[in-house]
């Protein structure tokens, strides 16, 4: 092709391109819903600034020295039940995988009886364990009064925990399942007991799987502690409903304690992030291109 | 046993259910030599050298290395297995690199290389990271050791990857098929790294279709069939004058 026939009148105009305009796309469809969005919003504003909510109140308990020991006690619940959980849950899930008949009969057992029965039902057995065990203990040893050492804290840790750590079993499991059977037998050559394979190479490697689903369950957990507050234990909705029953601000102690909640969620979910880039490192990050 | 006898494996058989991967499998392999095992796929050679390093265990046959009996203790008449904790002992002294290479993706190229040496050998970190690093520049990456596996080339992780068994200082390694996952012109580098593992005086046991490489590098050749060994002798002997025809069959076939 020649210069001259190019810039000719006669060339063909569909490829004269320069003085073309980029118009962009429409999103009528985004448009209107964000405008049923705004509108639904609006009503929902309206409605709680004319509803019979004393929002005086909802500021004056947001930081109430009741509110804020069961803000205290929550998060304790949930590091421990959950840290009591992703203990069971390793150790069961190893337990399962380990080739050993005798081990993995009893992990499954494990899964099958505390995955089947509510959280809820579980802290009440625990928490009314002295009905059929006044005592307890090693006979000639010692011995204890089942009341003295099921305190409601122990209750909920042991009802959350245990029921948590069966859930939880999966998710390691399905963590180790994920990581390379070349990576076990890469790990045995250089002369690795199996202990030292799990957790120098497997575990860290699984961790890339089992991080999204265990923050999932963490966030969980946050929420479930609010069940231990059934068997007196002083968590933050426990505290909130001691005041409401005092003051008949139902809805606005509710509200102190909901934004309690997704504050704690929102920032366990910034957490999670960083847990992800960090048991990440090494493997080519996948980015969603839409 | 022979003084310069490394490996010694006798009747070697191995069953997966009723097939029998390993028929009464022999070969002897000398301190410093490299011995190549040839064959079709699935006459059984990872097999074998799977269980060399106990990744299988064996339903018959005995393998001694460095004078040991593999997998199992000897009480009289009485063989006694090994406990998981004996069994990596006796694999400290066994290196193995793999066809897919099996670094650990979650730590770098140096880090790779110390693992064993720091958890399993118990050396210190310093000076475990001292001769990694001297590992990688004999293995041309010095200038890799940070990286991830994520971030080399095919070639270059399994550089890697002979480098992490060299670094246990061990008395043999074992080699299953090094180069078949490898680009074709990633090939060489591997295979020249494997030459100086062999000039310096390691004994290597390696599975391999490069013909080349055992015609130049290996001392004996040995080529299996259906779980069988059909020929083992001089590599010079074996890859240009093969006794059996099955033997000149395959070498014809691999070439062309
Ligand atoms: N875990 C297993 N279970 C059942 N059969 C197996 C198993 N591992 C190997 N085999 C069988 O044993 C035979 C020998 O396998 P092996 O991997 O040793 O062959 P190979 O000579 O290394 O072949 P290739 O060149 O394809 O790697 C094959 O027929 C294979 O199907
Ligand atoms: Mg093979």
């Amino acid at each position: 092709m020649n210069v001259a026939s190019l810039s000719s009148p006669r060339a063909d105009s569909k490829y004269e391109i320069a003085h073309l305009k980029l118009v962009p796309k429409r999103h009528v469809g985004r448009m209107v819903t964000a405008a049923v969005v705004l509108v639904l919003l609006a009503t929902l504003v309206r409605a709680f600034s004319v509803g019979q909510i004393e929002w005086s109140y909802v500021r004056d308990f947001l930081f109430a020295p009741a509110i804020l020991d069961g803000l205290v006690n929550t998060l304790l619940m949930t590091v421990a039940a959950m840290g009591l959980g992703i203990v069971l849950g390793v150790l069961i899930a190893i337990m399962r995988i380990s080739g050993n008949p005798v081990l993995s009969s009893i992990a499954i057992a494990y899964v099958w009886i505390f995955r089947g029965a509510p959280a809820l039902l579980q802290l009440m057995l625990w928490f009314n364990l002295a009905l059929i065990f006044p005592t307890m203990g090693i006979p000639g040893l010692f011995e204890v009064r089942t009341v003295d050492v099921m305190t409601p804290f122990v209750a909920a840790v042991l009802g959350l925990g245990i029921s948590q750590g069966a859930y939880t079993s999966e998710v390691v499991r399905s963590g180790l399942l994920s990581v390379d059977s070349g990576q076990y037998e890469a790990a045995r050559t250089i002369g690795m007991t199996q202990m030292m394979m799990l957790r120098r190479i497997v575990l860290p490697q699984a961790m890339r799987v089992m991080v999204p689903p265990v923050g999932n369950e963490v966030i969980g957990m946050v929420k479930l502690t609010s069940l231990a507050s059934v068997i007196q234990y002083s968590e933050i909705l426990h505290n909130a409903q001691i005041i409401y029953f005092a003051n008949t601000r139902v809805l606005e102690l509710l509200l102190v304690a909901s934004f309690w909640y997704l504050a704690v969620v929102s920032v366990l979910s910034i957490g999670q992030h960083y847990i992800e880039r960090y048991f990440g490192r090494g493997s080519k990050s996948i980015r969603s291109s839409m | 046993m022979n003084q310069d006898i490394l490996v010694k494996a006798i009747d070697v058989t191995k069953n997966y259910g009723h097939f029998r991967a390993l028929d009464k499998v022999s070969l002897d392999v000398a301190r410093g030599e490299v011995s190549c095992i040839i064959g079709p796929s699935g006459s059984g050679k990872s097999t074998l050298l799977r269980c060399i390093n106990l990744l299988e265990r064996m339903d018959g046959g005995a393998i001694w290395v460095n004078d040991e009996l593999i997998g199992y203790r000897r009480e009289g008449n009485n063989l006694h297995e090994f406990s998981d904790a004996e069994i990596s002992r006796q694999r400290r002294r066994i290196g193995m690199v793999f066809q897919r290479f099996n670094l650990f993706p979650h730590k770098t190229a140096v880090e790779n290389i110390i693992e064993g040496p720091v958890q399993v050998l118990g050396e210190p970190v310093k000076e475990a990271r001292q001769r990694a690093l001297a590992l990688l520049e004999r293995v041309g990456l010095a200038d890799k050791a940070n990286h991830y596996p994520s971030e080399l080339s095919g070639g270059q992780q399994q550089r890697v990857a002979i480098a992490r068994a060299m670094g246990m200082r061990p008395d043999l390694i074992l080699f299953d098929e090094p180069t078949s996952a490898l680009d074709p012109e990633l090939v060489s580098e591997v295979l020249d790294v494997m030459k100086d593992l062999a000039a310096s005086g390691m004994t290597m046991i390696v599975v391999t279709h490069e013909l080349g490489f055992a015609r130049n590098v290996a001392n004996t050749v040995t080529f299996m069939e259906t779980g069988k060994v059909v020929e083992t002798g001089l590599a010079s002997e074996v890859l240009s004058a093969p006794r059996s025809a099955r033997t000149a069959e395959f070498i014809k076939a691999v070439h062309s």
